[in-house]
């Protein structure tokens, strides 16, 4: 491609086009020129794009044409001319390679940091809780201003929709409680009618409302924070805020008062459902007739239990809804913080609502209950 | 200005029970620019959608250079796509990625261009739709609309394909910024032969940069002529168009 002739003279060839160019590049990042070309002949230069011209241009810069110094072409081509000039006198910018050396003070900055944000995201967390309680029980105060539809419509999606899985879900656990427990008080006591009461106990009090909990942490808070963050990132809530609705009372109250309301009622059926696979499993594998098991269920375990259980369900829902809300309207421009605050969501929901089913167990436990 | 780059025939699309469009023809013809215009909702950027494959059309054929779309298999379907490249109404940039990432997506994915090679052409690319270079480096989220606009430009122009689709690319934008753009669009056109399907509102883009203009309606193209020859058509539509006072400023 390197000719000389009195002068410098480079002669381009061929086609110059993104499909092409990639195989040269290497090469032509490599070539050095023996004299800095004054003149490149385009006349043999066939197609050529501003991939093409951008690679001619850097060539010859680096092979030491001056900024300010431009080279002649000679030969005709149709847009070799234009595009040359197109693609010359645009700013390089340098790369800028950022290295930080680790030290002491940058790991110390960091801990800083991670703090200030765990302290804010506390603090922020909190304000979003009283204020939504505030509004929420603002609005009680007055019902006519409540958004029924919506909470009507959470109310179907959240919790009506929910209700096969949930019942499913418990349904199974309580048969496999059913089968555990029979395996177990076969194997040491030899007593298998206490399989009901095992049911019972652990259906009533933990897991017809622990598996709500967690079911809709995973089902509500992926899609009310999906809901809300999609609404924040295309300036819907700004939109809201600028025609005087208030974004708490539009989209958080009606879901906090839908989950208040579902979730009870969801663990109620979860409740159900579960002690009806144990009772189906006390049949078949046990001889324990249905009759037999509600009695015993009836008479031995008492209904506190099942207070016990449905007294968390509201906490769990608040929980759900808060915290789903809490995350949608933290989302910010980008596709990515939507996905950080749905995964944020659904975990935090999942890890609050086990540790406060520990609370409440340690605290009937001291009660006695 | 010979062989039709595009070629539309007997295109219906029908949502549900709405038909959009019915026994809509349209001819594209190399290097040139043409304009889409039309009443809002007559399906302009459905139908660009039908061109680029993004949806299919109920009835009727689509050919892009030469090749009907809905008969080529994956491979050669790809090969078609690289050779154009569309810029949606609101950019549609990758938004967990910078402006010269954005840029830098179809090099990596079509070519064996080296990161530098790419990172330079990324620059130039982004500099050419008139963006400050500092702006190479921000999230589309840190961007104004206008900015937006200039850096999906960027990303259309990354491959230097034939065939561009610009959907109201200069909506939105300042009449500067839009004009600056309208030159970008001619001066591209002039020198890489590129051939430009733009939908568009915008008069003074209409005037600077289309040399033919289609305007559809009644579900089909109604006209397409140059801007001084849709001007003259007896049409209500097409009259209150170019009639009004932002149309008589262009025209006349």
């Amino acid at each position: 491609m390197d000719n000389q002739n009195g002068e410098a003279v480079l002669h381009v060839e061929g086609d110059w086009t993104v499909k092409t160019v990639g195989a040269l590049e290497r090469e032509i990042r490599r070539a050095r020129f023996e004299a800095t070309p004054q003149l490149v002949d385009v006349s043999a230069l066939g197609a050529v794009d501003t991939a093409g011209a951008f690679l001619i241009h850097t060539m010859l810069e680096d092979g030491g044409i001056e900024a300010d110094k431009t080279y002649q072409l000679i030969g005709e081509h149709a847009q070799a001319k234009a595009l040359l000039e197109l693609v010359s006198g645009r700013e390089r910018q340098e790369k800028v390679v950022a290295s930080q050396p680790l030290s002491i003070i940058d790991l110390l900055a960091r801990v800083g940091k991670g703090s200030v944000h765990f302290m804010d995201e506390a603090v922020g967390t909190l304000s979003f809780i009283g204020e939504a309680m505030l509004t929420t029980f603002k609005l009680l105060l007055q019902p006519h201003k409540i958004r029924w539809t919506s909470v009507f419509a959470v109310m179907e999606e959240a919790g009506l929709d929910a209700l096969p899985i949930v019942s499913f879900l418990s349904f199974f656990v309580g048969m496999v409680i059913a089968f555990i427990g029979a395996t177990m008080l076969q194997q040491t006591l030899g007593a298998t009618v206490f399989t009901v009461e095992l049911v019972g106990w652990a259906v009533m009090r933990e897991f017809g409302v622990v598996l709500t909990g967690i079911l809709l942490a995973g089902r509500t808070n992926s899609s009310f924070t999906a809901q809300i963050g999609s609404m924040k990132m295309r300036q819907e809530i700004d939109a809201m805020r600028t025609l005087g609705i208030d974004p708490i009372e539009a989209l958080v109250t009606p879901r906090i008062l839908a989950m208040l309301i579902m979730t009870p009622l969801l663990a109620f059926g979860a409740t159900l459902s579960g002690l009806l696979g144990g009772l189906m499993i006390s049949w078949v594998a046990l001889d324990i007739s249905p009759i037999l098991f509600i009695t015993r269920i009836q008479e031995i375990v008492i209904i506190q239990n099942f207070w016990v259980g449905m007294s968390k369900a509201p906490v769990f829902a608040l929980v759900v809804a808060m915290i789903a809300c809490r995350q949608g309207l933290l989302v910010q421009g980008d596709v990515q913080s939507l996905g950080k605050a749905t995964t944020a969501s659904v975990v935090h929901a999942i890890f609050l609502i086990i540790v406060v089913d520990a609370i409440f167990a340690m605290m009937y436990m001291e009660l006695g209950i | 200005m010979s062989d039709p780059i595009i070629q539309v025939r007997g295109l219906k699309t029908q949502f549900g029970d709405h038909v959009v469009h019915e026994n809509l023809d349209l001819d594209i013809y190399r290097g040139e620019t043409i304009g889409v215009i039309g009443p809002s909702g007559c399906g302009k950027s459905v139908l660009l959608s039908e061109i680029v494959g993004l949806l299919t059309p109920t009835a009727g054929s689509v050919t892009v250079f030469g090749e009907t779309l809905s008969e080529l298999s994956d491979r050669d379907r790809q090969a078609i796509e690289r050779r154009w490249s569309v810029m949606f109404q609101d950019g549609a940039l990758f938004s967990n990625l910078t402006v010269r990432e954005n840029v830098m997506v179809p090099m990596k994915e079509h070519t064996n261009f080296s990161h530098d090679l790419m990172h330079d052409l990324a620059d130039l690319k982004i500099s050419l739709s008139g963006l400050p270079l500092n702006a190479a480096d921000k999230k589309p989220s840190e961007l104004s609309g206008g900015m937006r606009k200039r850096a999906a430009m960027a990303r259309a122009l990354a491959l230097d394909p034939e065939l561009v689709f610009l959907d109201e690319p200069t909506a939105g934008l300042d009449p500067i910024t839009a004009g600056r753009f309208d030159s970008l669009v001619r001066e591209l056109s002039r020198l890489l032969g590129l051939t430009v399907f733009l939908v568009t509102h915008d008069l003074d883009t209409l005037k600077a940069t289309c040399d033919r203009i289609a305007v559809l309606g009644d579900k089909r193209v109604k006209y397409t002529g140059t801007l001084e020859e849709v001007s003259r058509i007896d049409d209500p539509w097409v009259q209150e168009y170019f009639g009004g006072p932002r149309g008589r400023s262009v025209v006349g």
